[in-house]
């Protein structure tokens, strides 16, 4: 038995992905207990919310989870629609969805590829931003931001697509697949990459589901579960997509299902905008919405597939023009609460493979 | 399943639950006391709610309301528990043992609110610092940095 050794990252470190603090308690280099320290980046959003009216919490939402702005619009927009009975016109809900699946893609490039330069895979990491500047791109071209967007609002989204916009998405979808067949051969056939992520922080789809894991996490650990599919909400019933699944639920797999995702999302805008085709253009916000929206009495929670998991949001309501109430159930919390578990017996090093294939983002962390 | 279909199994499997629950636009919620809230989880927990995916809360005055949200993955159906707390005294039963995501979830109600989560096996701040005053979501949480929205209306 050597001697315990106590080893502290962060909170400012570049592994930790963000403002994480680890405290990692080590025999030799065998890491024995590691525990998280979260609230660096707590700003009290869901504090600040209740000084807000609902439209203005909107530019807090795109501060949570800020690798995903898209979702937190979304996920709190669909509360606010659900406590106040609000009615989407179907093109905004058509545009939601592909923003959302086009963030999903950003996204999940920002996770793979830090994931990879975890490992020392710089070249992927490149690879991968330049899929991701080119979703930004496109957000830049919709709503003029390239981080937080504040564009999904409640009652529909704040512009509608402009000219020359589809063509430039098409053209996206039709190269991305490639270009992740490309990051496929390139890091998962890594013979490196193979020997520092398979068999690394394995989470077993029993403990995965009693933790409250959700995405990507859970489903690399075949956890089949995906809200899109199975609890349908917007448009997905509409969209023939699969969900991938890991088997191993190593930090290999969990990489690779985001890899995958990435595939499927591009299907689901793909068919999204031969649907949205059909619509005219215009309808993207519902008719006579109040400046001031003052739901009644009551309370609602209604959730989305996020690229981390179940994002969820929790309204409750007074009557007034601020919500009495809110509350943000995000997947990054519950999946970093993960970590003790899946680094324990592993090396310092393996530590941050497997911190990088949880993805956290603190924003959403920590709210 | 239906909240419907819902309802009928869970009276069926749990007659003295029957009477708690109710269904408030289009959510199952089940409200009960804090003396039996560990009981109920326990129930809800073996008809088959899987996944504990949040535990939060609410200030009402002389009252907190604790919220949980489950899912059941086979039945494809969610439910909200909600448990009433006097003011004074705070405290429920953890859930941690039934699920261990319980954890950071009870911890940040306790940071945030201050209700003692009894069996807890952990329960410091976790988004504040360990030193901080007060637990800054109740609604009597005062703070020069706040400064109150004038009303408008």
């Amino acid at each position: 038995m050597s001697e315990r050794l106590v080893v502290n990252i962060g909170p400012s470190h570049p592994s930790t992905h963000g403002v994480c603090r680890i405290v990692v308690e080590l025999d030799g280099e065998i890491v024995t207990h590691a525990e998280p320290i979260i609230g660096h980046l707590h700003r009290g959003i869901e504090k600040m919310a209740e000084n807000r009216t609902y439209l203005q919490i909107v530019p807090l939402t795109d501060r949570l989870d800020y690798v995903g702005s898209m979702y937190a619009n979304w996920a709190y927009c669909r509360a606010v629609e659900r406590l106040a009975g609000i009615r989407v016109p179907e093109r905004a809900e058509y545009i939601r969805v592909i923003v959302c699946e086009l963030q999903r893609i950003a996204s999940h490039m920002m996770g793979i590829g830090s994931a990879a330069a975890d490992t020392g895979a710089f070249t992927v990491f490149m690879y991968a931003f330049e899929q991701r500047e080119l979703v930004v791109d496109l957000f830049e071209a919709l709503c003029g931001s390239r981080l937080t967007y504040n564009y999904v609002r409640p009652g529909g989204v704040s512009a509608d697509l402009p000219d020359g916009w589809v063509d430039r998405c098409r053209t996206f979808i039709k190269g991305h697949p490639d270009a992740m067949r490309e990051i496929d051969r390139m890091l998962f056939g890594n013979v490196i990459f193979r020997a520092r992520t398979k068999g690394i922080g394995v989470l077993d789809a029993a403990d995965a589901v009693a933790w409250g894991a959700s995405g990507p996490v859970a489903r690399g650990s075949g956890v089949d579960y995906d809200l899109r599919r199975d609890d349908p909400y917007s448009m997905y019933p509409r969209f023939d997509f699969t969900v991938p699944l890991g088997e191993r639920g190593d930090s290999y797999d969990r990489a690779r299902v985001r890899l995958w995702e990435c595939v499927e999302s591009c299907r689901i805008v793909e068919q999204a905008l031969d649907q949205l085709a059909e619509y005219e253009p215009g309808v993207i916000m519902t008719e006579g919405l109040p400046r001031l929206l003052a739901p009644g009495r009551g309370d609602a929670y209604d959730h989305i597939e996020s690229a981390r998991g179940c994002l969820g949001v929790y309204l409750v309501s007074d009557g007034g023009v601020c919500p009495y109430r809110m509350k943000v159930r995000s997947p990054a919390f519950s999946n970093l609460a993960l970590l003790p578990l899946l680094a324990t017996g592993h090396t310092l090093s393996d530590l941050i493979v497997v911190l990088g294939s949880l993805d956290p983002v603190f924003g959403e962390v920590d709210r | 399943m239906s909240l419907v279909e819902l309802r009928e199994h869970l009276c069926a499997t749990f007659p003295d639950l029957c009477p708690l629950f109710s269904i408030e636009f289009g959510d199952g919620v089940l409200q009960v006391g804090p003396e039996r809230l560990h009981e109920a989880m326990e129930g809800l927990k073996t008809l088959g709610f899987d996944m504990l995916g949040m535990v939060t809360a609410v200030d009402f005055g002389e009252e907190f309301e604790l919220v949980y949200r489950l899912r059941a993955r086979e039945m494809g159906v969610a439910i909200i528990v909600r448990a009433r707390l006097p003011r004074h005294t705070p405290r429920a039963a953890s859930v941690t043992d039934l699920w261990p995501a319980a954890d950071w979830h009870e911890r940040e109600v306790y940071d945030l609110f201050g209700i003692v989560f009894e069996g807890h096996p952990d329960l410091r701040r976790i988004l504040l610092p360990d030193d901080w005053v007060g637990h800054p979501l109740r609604k009597d949480y005062e703070d020069p940095s706040i400064i109150r929205r004038p009303d408008y209306r």
